[in-house]
């Protein structure tokens, strides 16, 4: 699903750039749950959003659902973040003045599908996060968790191939951090590949594998307990 | 262009629009006073040449009058002060010596009389004319003719009276042709009413009778009381009102210098004045209305610009769920021309309605300073078009900017 070999990504600072990711190699199979940990600035957002083709590699290979990423203009990324991706955020990224409905429904919009059928689709994932009676609400109308989950809905409506989702709890309290847990679960256990990054031991634990990042590269890339159990 | 009429389209407009209503309504109340601006100054500028119009536009404009008044200088064994009239001579020397000048030369006299029909009387002005007078200052006549070459050749007891006169002597509706009024207890014969209104009159309210006529009645013998003369196209009017005036004093003996002894009025130079008043106020709407369209202009582009900034994070959200940067450009170009027409519309509507006030309000009557105030609809559709392609190019480079950012900058954006 998700194969990177040998990448390297740098910001420019001034004249000087800081070499964030320094040859990353990782291969994601369909269906798997990966936890990404590491100290903060270790490079985790950069790698998920390089994976999310909301960023580019300097050097290095990254084959996406077997495609190599290279040299894409944004069109041709936008449909492919639309047909492959959801995204989940850690400030959960709603549209204000939209109901939660609304916002489940966009990436169909921009997927071409029309306005009734859309919110029928919508509405049935709303349904999955258990967030039905909240759909015509705004999201400042929510609490934190349920926002997630409505983030997470949208994630799901275009039924991508792989979820990311950078500290999806990371705003959030143990109760709401665990029903958004439960959630990925689920939906892993449908088949859905997903990509977390988290600083929380306990989250990750949760995932089926576990890879750590320092100073832009992995130290150690293991199979959590929870995966061992099955 | 089918994005254009699907329903989702104006859905994401309209929920915008809302969102942003501040934004929303500075463009509008921008765009919309832009616009009313310009249809008011254009429709105001437009009433005031009309009215200049309807004043002047049955005068002939490259007109000068000439009478008498008493010499200032002594000259040739003569007094200051004498006093001396025009006569039929100094016509005849006027039209032969500047022939090729002088288009048209109508030698007039006149006085107050009183005017009795049954049992009803006035005083008006009488006036002694010939029928060049109808060419010089045209009268738009309600019954009826004006005079013409038989009236004066056989001294007929004719004349032509005002609408004002006809008024106040006949009913309403009375057919006044063939009826005799009593002009100085003589009896004349109406023949011709003129319409008084819509016309500089500078005869005010008169019976016109045949030159010849007057003469008789009144005993005027060669005497005039003063002339107009009209000049040919491509006349100097100046030169030939100064020409005009030294070949009388010349005839009349009087002092080539004498500031006094001959009064004269010229129309043609007169109106020069206020037509280049009026080319100036022209000029001066145009230069106006369109600093204030490129001033709407800079205020679509601008205000689109901040749109964009304060809605980057928006976009990036919008780009992260597959939103392509062709979809975003649309969004926020058909934004803006959304709000811009119906802002253009408003104003357009809003500036024709003050024009109907101001036209109701100075419009109307004989006096009125600002006659039919309107605007030529191509001008304003070219200007309003203008408003909107230039705001929209304008806005096309935020718009554009924020689709050439990576949608991870877009996102960080608080
Ligand atoms: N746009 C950018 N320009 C310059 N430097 C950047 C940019 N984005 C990230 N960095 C730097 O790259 C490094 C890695 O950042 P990154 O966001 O990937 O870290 P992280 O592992 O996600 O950290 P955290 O746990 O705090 O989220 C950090 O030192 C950060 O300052
Ligand atoms: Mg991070």
């Amino acid at each position: 699903m998700i194969r990177i070999e040998k990448l390297h990504k740098s910001y420019p600072i001034g004249k000087d750039s800081l070499h964030v990711l320094k040859g990353i190699d990782l291969h994601i199979k369909e269906g798997e749950f990966v936890s990404i940990m590491g100290s903060s600035g270790s490079g985790k957002s950069t790698l998920l959003n390089i994976v999310g083709l909301l960023d580019i590699h300097d050097e290095g290979d990254y084959y996406l659902n077997g495609q190599l990423i290279k040299d894409l203009n944004e069109k041709k990324a936008a449909i492919l973040r639309n047909k492959f991706l959801g995204f989940v955020f850690q400030s959960f990224n709603l549209i204000s003045y939209k109901t939660a409905l609304e916002n489940v429904a966009l990436p169909l919009y921009y997927k071409g599908m029309n306005r009734k059928e859309r919110l029928k689709v919508a509405m049935d994932y709303l349904d999955k996060v258990g967030l039905k009676d909240w759909a015509s609400h705004l999201p400042n109308e929510l609490s934190g968790g349920q926002k997630q989950r409505v983030a997470i809905a949208r994630a799901l409506v275009t039924n991508p191939k792989v979820v990311l989702a950078d500290e999806p709890t990371g705003a959030l309290d143990t109760t709401t951090t665990d029903s958004v847990m439960d959630l990925l679960k689920d939906i892993n256990d449908e088949g859905m590949t997903v990509f977390v990054i988290t600083h929380e031991e306990e989250v990750a634990e949760q995932t089926k594998r576990i890879v750590r990042l320092r100073d832009g590269i992995i130290i150690s890339d293991t199979p959590t307990k929870a995966a061992k159990a099955l | 262009m089918k994005f254009l009429f699907d329903s989702d389209t104006w859905q994401e407009i309209y929920g915008s629009i809302r969102k942003n209503k501040v934004r929303t309504g500075i463009t509008i109340i921008g765009v919309l006073w832009g616009i009313f601006l310009l249809v008011v100054l254009l429709g105001a500028a437009r009433g005031l040449e009309n009215s200049f119009n309807k004043a002047f536009g049955n005068f002939a404009t490259n007109s000068v009058f000439v009478w008498t008044q008493s010499t200032d200088t002594p000259f040739k064994g003569f007094q200051k002060g004498r006093r001396f009239r025009l006569n039929m001579k100094d016509i005849q020397v006027l039209k032969s010596e500047y022939a090729d000048e002088i288009k048209l030369l109508a030698p007039r006299n006149q006085t107050m009389n009183l005017i009795v029909k049954d049992f009803k009387s006035g005083s008006f002005k009488v006036s002694g004319d010939f029928p060049v007078l109808d060419q010089i200052q045209k009268k738009k006549l309600i019954y009826g003719r004006f005079l013409n070459q038989n009236d004066i050749t056989s001294s007929a007891k004719v004349t032509v009276i005002s609408e004002d006169i006809y008024k106040q002597f006949f009913e309403k509706d009375e057919m006044p042709i063939g009826q005799n009024i009593k002009i100085n207890s003589i009896n004349y014969k109406v023949i011709g009413v003129y319409e008084a209104s819509n016309t500089a009159n500078i005869d005010g309210d008169t019976a016109y009778i045949p030159f010849s006529t007057y003469k008789k009645v009144y005993n005027t013998a060669n005497n005039i009381d003063w002339m107009m003369i009209t000049a040919n196209e491509g006349i100097d009017i100046e030169q030939m009102e100064s020409d005009v005036l030294l070949t009388l004093k010349n005839l009349h003996k009087v002092h080539p210098e004498d500031e006094r002894a001959f009064g004269s009025f010229n129309l043609g130079k007169e109106i020069a004045k206020f037509t280049g008043f009026l080319t100036g106020m022209q000029f001066l709407t145009w230069f106006v209305g369109i600093a204030t369209l490129i001033a709407g202009v800079f205020a679509i582009g601008n205000i689109l610009l901040i749109t964009v900034k304060e809605r980057t994070k928006e976009i990036g959200i919008r780009r992260a769920l597959g939103a392509t940067p062709k979809s975003i450009r649309q969004q926020i170009i058909l934004e803006s021309v959304f709000l811009t027409t119906v802002a253009g519309m408003v104003g357009i509507i809003m500036g024709a309605t003050v024009l109907m006030i101001i036209d109701t309000l100075f419009g109307q009557g004989e006096d009125a300073t600002l006659v039919n105030p309107t605007v030529n609809i191509p001008i304003i559709l070219a200007a309003f078009t203008a408003l909107v392609v230039l705001g929209t190019l304008i806005g096309l480079i935020p718009a554009h900017m924020a689709t050439v950012v990576k949608p991870i900058e877009a996102l960080r954006e608080e």
